[in-house]
């Protein structure tokens, strides 16, 4: 049974811990509308983007000029996955449901006789997946040092992605990231980036069969475009991870300062039912020591 | 007048003009031209340069963009920047810095097709350079 002074002290460091996590879950409320907003601005563009690439892919069909990008290597041997994770923990299990998906992936791989290659993009997914997978992860990127991201952060994942294609280091590419569907629900997602799947869903609203004029030609402008996909859809990647983290961190955050106030309330409980005993220990005592004279 | 037609610019981060236009002037790679109503259906890579736009409410505006694509059919032309700007909020260490990193480059380069890429990309940059900031 702990003294008096013990539940005290508890008390007390219950209420500073509540206090933390109400600040921290404040403050992920406040970016989480700024992550929003973030990816609601990037819509459009990536929107645009695949208009206009199923446009041309449509135009040039699925001729040999084609590039390698799009229609792959023709084999499916090696295995690149991305896996966008956070800087941060206490988030619930954003982290973890993300490096969930990504191992029984690699798993999968590995038990078929592929083989795969990981970069990890933050460092809690790096964290996690070096325990069993450490030595598949080639690369590791860190955002840490980013404050806002930018297109830049995303174009330079890209670009190493697509040299490592070039080398003939992997033939099929997955970017790993969580949606972000509301606060509450975060949906681990596995996209496959290279060969790219062309979206069907916006092929309907073009031009059809409108005959285009290149310049310079459809070919070299799909050779530019290609890649800029890429990293147009891993920057989406990240700033609907950036949204989810926040999201998951706020609603692990509102558990832990409910929680925390379940135990306060526990803890005061016990803590004045003792006092009362103990004072009325001290009653009998009194009570009894006069009447024994 | 001229007929209007629905003009979009847009980057990576957002969507800076969704207008109807009189008259576009797109900077392709291989030379300036202007978007008008009823415009053949075109696609055309983009250089760094300037992009004016005439919009129907009577205004005129100017942007700075660094490469990208722009879609034209007749009803609409859409211009994916790699990274806009409105002219009147261009940073001059900004454009300096993106210079600097292009000299880089071209210090940098490994083989000739390489070096010439980046030297093309200089040359536009520094052009560029002094289309807008004349002083």
């Amino acid at each position: 049974m702990p003294s008096l002074k013990d539940l005290r002290n508890r008390i007390a460091s219950v209420k500073a811990t509540q206090k933390i996590t109400k600040a921290m879950q404040m403050v992920a409320a406040a970016k989480l509308r700024r992550a929003q907003d973030a990816a609601e601005a990037a819509r459009p563009y990536s929107q645009r983007m695949g208009a206009v690439l199923a446009n041309i892919a449509e135009t040039l069909g699925d001729g040999d000029d084609a590039p390698k990008l799009m229609t792959g290597t023709g084999s499916d041997q090696t295995h690149l996955l991305v896996v966008c994770t956070a800087e941060r923990g206490l988030c619930g299990g954003f982290n973890s449901s993300i490096a969930r998906l990504a191992r029984e992936h690699a798993r999968k791989l590995l038990a078929e006789g592929k083989t795969v290659k990981i970069i990890t993009v933050g460092k809690k997914g790096h964290d996690i997946l070096r325990r069993g997978l450490g030595d598949n992860i080639i690369e590791r990127i860190d955002l840490r040092d980013v404050k806002k991201l930018a297109f830049v952060n995303a174009d330079e994942i890209g670009k190493k992605v697509i040299a490592l294609f070039e080398e003939g280091a992997f033939d099929v590419c997955t970017l790993f990231y969580s949606e972000f569907k509301s606060v509450i629900s975060q949906i681990p997602t596995a996209q496959q980036l290279i060969p790219a799947s062309a979206g069907e869903s916006v092929a309907a609203q073009t031009a059809g069969d409108a005959i285009y004029d290149y310049e310079p030609d459809a070919t070299a402008i799909l050779d530019d475009l290609i890649p800029r996909n890429i990293s147009v859809q891993i920057f989406r990647a990240l700033l609907e991870n950036a949204a989810s983290e926040q999201g998951a961190r706020m609603s692990a955050m509102d558990n832990a300062t409910r929680n925390a106030g379940e135990m306060i309330d526990k803890l005061t409980m016990s803590y004045n039912r003792q006092r009362q005993a103990q004072i009325t220990k001290e009653l009998i005592e009194i009570i009894s020591g006069a009447e024994a004279l | 007048m001229a007929d209007a037609f629905k003009f979009e610019l847009v980057s990576p981060e957002r969507l800076l003009v969704s207008e109807e236009a009189l008259q576009v002037v797109v900077p392709g790679e291989e030379g300036y031209f202007t978007v008008l109503a009823s415009h053949a259906p075109a696609m055309a890579t983009l250089k760094p340069g300037v992009v004016e736009v005439k919009l129907a409410g009577g205004a005129d505006e100017r942007f700075v963009v660094f490469g990208g694509f722009v879609d034209v059919t007749p009803e609409a032309c859409t211009l994916l920047a790699e990274s806009a700007v409105n002219v009147n909020d261009i940073d001059r260490h900004d454009l300096e810095q993106r210079i600097q990193d292009a000299r880089e480059d071209v210090d940098d380069a490994k083989d000739d097709a390489g070096l010439t890429k980046a030297r093309t990309y200089l040359d536009q940059l520094t052009t560029l350079q002094g289309a807008i900031l004349p002083a």
